[in-house]
């Protein structure tokens, strides 16, 4: 069970969230909950490997890409393997879809596929999917020219695209 | 996407770019409108609905109105051909979350994408459709949903079940009539497919314990394909284990086999899930922890921070049950103290600290002391707590333990961690006499520089106990006499206190107590010169030195055992007067807190909620009200109340529930009458006993209730009267007689003439349990030591085949009527046998202490030894007979 998926700019500002318990009721204790995991990561170096945390008996996961802070929160009892494999589909997604890019002005240009993304990662707490390459596939196929037929093969087209984005953001 | 970007360009320029910047929710509800054209702008339409869902993330609501009128021309987009925009149209459908009347309008829209051929669309469209449908509406889907679930494509089939996953909690009964369904897709060749399959089937399973079993035994032999579904299976598979130990079977444990087995799983997320399952089995043998401490022990030196994380928190707990363990793999945690982690370095200290032997210790505080400074207040905390118990494990290596104490207490730190310092100095000081000098002292230097007055304010007082005690009292004066004159009043009364029991206690010091005290009674507080007066009088300040007399020494150390709550309440109802007030008047009961309070109160340790409303006194007000009678004012104090019995089933004519009260030679029943048919007023309402099943009871006189109109609750007594001080036990049977007058309810005036009736009630005892209070005590052990064992009476029984322990348990509380002590009521799950403590006060004002050990075997048979101890032989044999009847 996934409580929460949340990717934040590097001051703890939220780009896209997505709750999935009303362990934080209301706006301001989501808000209040972003700010202080925002504060209590901000020195780590979580770049490179996910980091970890132990957060008022939720384990929260996270990661680093440039100015974007990725986080999976679960229950104390819950997997901790299980919250990094999701945080990886996310990340993997989102750098994807974002063809390498991974940044916050690229995030907010493309806001929609970063919603999309976190409908299909999760739902309502229920891990979907965990590859990321899977997770841009099930996005991408959007954003393909109007009226384009939608098959089989369009998504394997939009992932091979995507594939092909990410070994060249590799290879840079 | 970048199309609109670039519209907003211009606006636009600053550092941090963004194209939301200067959004606002009216425009956007406006430009929403173009849902609304004839030709649909898909581009323009996705871009709408993102600015939409941008503004829902950001916190913004819309009102009602908005989000119908926006839901509404939502609705229109399903004319659009474009998939990406469709896309949008079911997030925006789901955020909106539309009400059950709008839901209508777009069931079809969706229900035709449920049956297109593109499975993207079907899939979104089950997982919308499910999300915003109600239950009538499930059923005319219910068809389509089956055979999603069986669906060839995958995507299609995970959408299908975990929507079946969250119906569930709402519409159980439709859900479960897709196990074959369910069944058919665990054997599905998709990994996550199979991964919901299961997640769902053990759910609509969860309460046939046979049907999960089998599902676990099936499954551990085939192959399981995803990660994620092989560690739900490890969790169900642990399940079965517990359940099936807790029916006494013994030899092997069943599929222990298979958990060692997934320790060898490629995937590293498996690993971990069996370990920690197998470390935590109850009973776990060290043979049986080997493998799993084996593959946790790799994975500290994994390069990944959370299998670090996750290894050494597993390692951690089994410390506390098995620290012998986890020894070997103490190499690896040391150089875990030095994790960039903190999370991980902190964990690893601790699980350190439980399984470090005497020799380690020392090495171990060096490293702990650089690591001590660069973290956070509340890793501090965890540290000092696992100091604590290591000193108490290690007694001998209390000064290298107490010094860092000391230090770190000396460092800068927030309240919740000096505090749990200052616990941990006071609990080594308890358990260890040699650390006492040493340990107050450093406790008398921390106050002299401490800006917590709570914290000031307890070791004063743990000081005022401890201080006289030791071989030189006198150094301590100069550090509580330095309170008096520095600190703020709450500090400077409680230094007073002190300063008093040293004088009471260390006869030597009295005259330059008496001089210091004097001196208080000059300070500008109240409570300040109120208590140096008072101790003055007490302890003999008119210069005269005398033997401090033993209820002065009682007054000054002796606990208040009364429940604060209940003193609290009896000084607000004391009215000023010539009479002093009474401690003795006070209830000495301790009150239950309603249960149901209790329980949502641990639900939610971090809600947000309105305060827990305060437990209404009842003793309280029933003492009030049977002292307005004049019949009972004559009776004396009341010893205690019972719980209302009720004597009527709910919901009948007349509702009708009797209180027992009882007092040294009367008892009184109140009967708490209902009417609840409002064309009827009754009059004269008597209750009819009939005793004759309750011999030692004299009926002295009832007293009537004169009207019981519709809707108010209404009193009538019957007082008996009883032989003085003896459990007087009985049944019995009432009648309720009135004369019942018709009302018109249009007028709500009665007609003159009434009828006389009669109304059965149920037949209640009075049983033994009546004349116990239930009173705590808060070392159980103390209490029944100083009972002795001359009237301690021991017995066997057995209670037959029982439900639960737990079960059973409660049972005997609940018969006996006395106060668990020390949490001993709580029976922990599958325990096969369970010691419980109770306290309670008998009539006659006789101390009682039971010890009850319960042993409970594979027919669920119970049996129980009661050993009682009180003050009162007959007492004894009074609560062996409660049980034995």
């Amino acid at each position: 069970m996934v409580k929460n998926v949340l990717l934040l700019d590097s001051e703890g500002r939220r780009v896209a969230v997505k709750y999935y318990t009303d362990e934080w009721p209301t706006y301001s204790a989501k808000l209040a909950f972003e700010r202080s995991i925002s504060c209590k990561t901000q020195k780590t170096n979580a770049r490179t490997e996910a980091e970890i945390v132990m957060f008022d008996d939720n384990v929260v996961v996270y990661k680093f890409i440039q100015d974007l802070h990725f986080f999976v929160t679960g229950g104390d009892c819950e997997n901790e393997l299980a919250l990094a494999t999701v945080l990886q589909g996310f990340s993997d997604a989102v750098t994807l879809l974002l063809r390498g890019n991974v940044d916050h002005g690229e995030a907010l240009e493309n806001l929609d596929a970063i919603f999309l993304c976190l409908d299909e990662i999760v739902d309502a707490g229920m891990i979907l999917e965990t590859v990321g390459n899977m997770i841009a596939g099930k996005v991408a196929t959007h954003n393909l020219d109007d009226g384009a037929p939608l098959s089989e093969q369009t998504i394997t087209q939009a992932l091979a695209t995507a594939r092909e984005h990410l070994t060249r953001s590799l290879l840079r | 996407m970048s199309q609109y970007v670039k519209k907003d360009d211009d606006l636009d320029e600053e550092a941090e770019y963004s194209p939301f910047s200067g959004i606002e929710k009216g425009a956007v509800l406006q430009e929403a409108r173009c849902f609304n054209d004839a030709q649909i702008d898909s581009r323009r339409c996705s871009q709408v609905i993102t600015k939409l869902l941008y503004l829902l993330n950001q916190g913004e609501t819309f009102t009602k109105t908005e989000a119908t009128e926006v839901f509404f021309s939502v609705t229109k987009l399903f004319q659009a051909k474009d998939p990406g925009l469709r896309r949008m149209t079911y997030l925006i459908i789901k955020e909106l979350s539309p009400s059950s009347d709008e839901v209508i309008i777009v069931t079809s829209s969706l229900m035709k994408d449920m049956n297109s051929k593109t499975d993207v669309y079907r899939a979104n469209a089950i997982r919308v459709l499910c999300r915003i449908t109600d239950g009538t509406l499930l059923t005319q889907i219910e068809r389509y949903l089956k055979q999603a679930i069986v669906d060839k494509n995958p995507v299609v089939a995970s959408a299908a079940l975990v929507s079946g996953i969250h119906l569930l909690q709402t519409n159980p009964e439709i859900v479960k009539r897709w196990s074959n369904e369910v069944q058919e897709a665990v054997q599905s060749r998709a990994a996550l497919v199979q991964f919901h399959a299961l997640a769902l089937l053990q759910q609509i399973r969860q309460n046939d314990r046979l049907a999960v079993s089998k599902l676990v035994t099936s499954l551990t032999k085939g192959t399981v394909r995803s990660p994620l579904a092989q560690c739900l299976l490890i969790r169900y598979t642990s399940q079965v284990i517990r359940e099936s130990s807790m029916n006494g079977q013994t030899g092997d444990r069943p599929f222990y086999d298979y958990l060692e087995g997934c320790l060898r799983h490629k995937s590293e997320m498996v690993i971990f899930e069996a370990a920690t399952a197998i470390t935590e089995l109850s009973g776990v043998t060290s043979r049986e922890l080997t493998p799993a401490i084996t593959v946790l022990q790799l994975f500290l030196s994994s390069s990944k921070p959370v299998l670090r994380f996750a290894a050494v928190r597993t390692l951690n707990k089994v410390a506390m049950t098995h620290p012998m363990a986890v020894t070997t793999c103490n190499i690896d945690m040391e150089s875990l103290i030095s994790d960039q982690n903190r999370s991980i370095a902190t964990l690893a200290i601790t699980t350190l600290l439980k399984t470090g032997n005497e020799s380690g210790v020392d090495r171990l505080m060096k490293q702990i002391t650089s690591f001590m400074s660069d973290i956070a207040d509340e890793f501090k905390i965890v540290v000092v707590y696992a100091i604590r118990s290591l000193c108490l494990k290690f007694p001998l290596k209390f000064r290298t333990l107490m010094n860092f104490l000391s230090n770190i207490l000396r460092e800068e730190g927030g309240f919740e961690y000096k505090k749990a310092i200052v616990d941990s100095i006071v609990t080594i000081i308890s358990d260890i006499p040699d650390a006492k000098e040493a340990g107050l002292l450093h406790l008398c230097e921390f106050i002299e520089d401490c800006e917590f007055t709570y914290l000031s304010t307890q070791i004063l007082h743990f000081l005022g106990i401890e201080g006289p005690k030791t071989s030189d009292p006198s150094k301590y004066i100069r550090y509580i006499y330095n309170r008096v004159i520095l600190e703020n009043a709450t500090v400077r009364a409680s230094a007073v206190s002190t300063l008093a029991k040293f004088g009471a206690m260390v006869d030597s010091l009295k005259p330059r107590i008496f001089v210091l005290l004097r001196r208080c009674l000059y300070d500008n507080d109240d409570e300040v010169r109120d208590r140096a007066t008072l101790y003055l009088n007490t302890i003999g300040g008119d210069g005269s030195v005398v033997e401090t007399d033993k209820d002065v020494k009682g007054f000054l150390f002796g606990p208040l055992d009364l429940p604060l709550a209940n003193l609290e309440a009896s000084l607000k109802n004391y009215e000023p007067s010539e009479e002093p007030f009474d401690i003795n008047s006070v209830p000495k009961e301790v009150k239950a807190q309603p249960f149901a309070e209790k329980k949502s109160a641990a639900k939610k340790p971090t809600g947000l909620g309105a305060p827990p409303v305060a437990p209404t006194s009842t003793a309280d007000s029933y003492e009030k009200l049977l002292l307005s009678i004049p019949e009972f004012s004559s009776f004396g104090k009341l010893f205690k109340s019972s719980a209302p019995v009720e004597l009527t089933e709910s919901e009948t004519e007349y509702e009708v529930n009797v209180v027992k009260h009882i007092f040294d030679q009367h008892v009184v029943f109140q009967y708490n009458c209902t009417n609840t048919i409002p064309e009827q007023l009754l009059e004269d309402v008597t209750i009819v006993v009939d005793a004759s099943e309750a011999e030692e009871f004299e009926e002295v006189a009832p007293k009537p209730l004169k009207s019981l109109p519709y809707g108010t609750p209404g009193q009538t007594f019957v007082e008996f009267e009883k032989p003085e001080g003896v459990p007087a036990v009985g049944k019995f049977s009432n009648v309720l007689r009135f004369i019942v007058k018709e009302v018109d309810p249009s007028t709500g005036e009665a007609e003159e003439d009434g009828v006389e009736d009669e109304y059965q009630l149920e037949e209640f005892e009075v049983v033994a349990a009546d004349y116990m209070l239930k009173v705590g005590v808060s070392n159980f052990r103390n209490a029944w030591e100083s009972l002795g064992p001359e009237f301690e009476r021991v017995d066997e029984y057995g209670l037959g085949p029982r439900e639960s322990l737990k079960e059973a348990v409660s049972a005997v509380i609940n018969l006996l009527g006395m106060q668990p002590c020390e949490g001993t009521e709580v029976v922990a799950a599958n325990s096969r046998s369970h010691t419980c403590l109770l306290s309670g006060v008998y009539i006659g004002n006789v101390k009682v202490a039971v010890r009850l050990s319960f042993g409970v075997d594979s027919a669920k048979e119970v049996a129980m030894k009661l050993a009682v101890r009180s003050e009162d032989a007959a007492v004894s044999d009074a609560i062996h007979e409660l049980v034995a009847n």
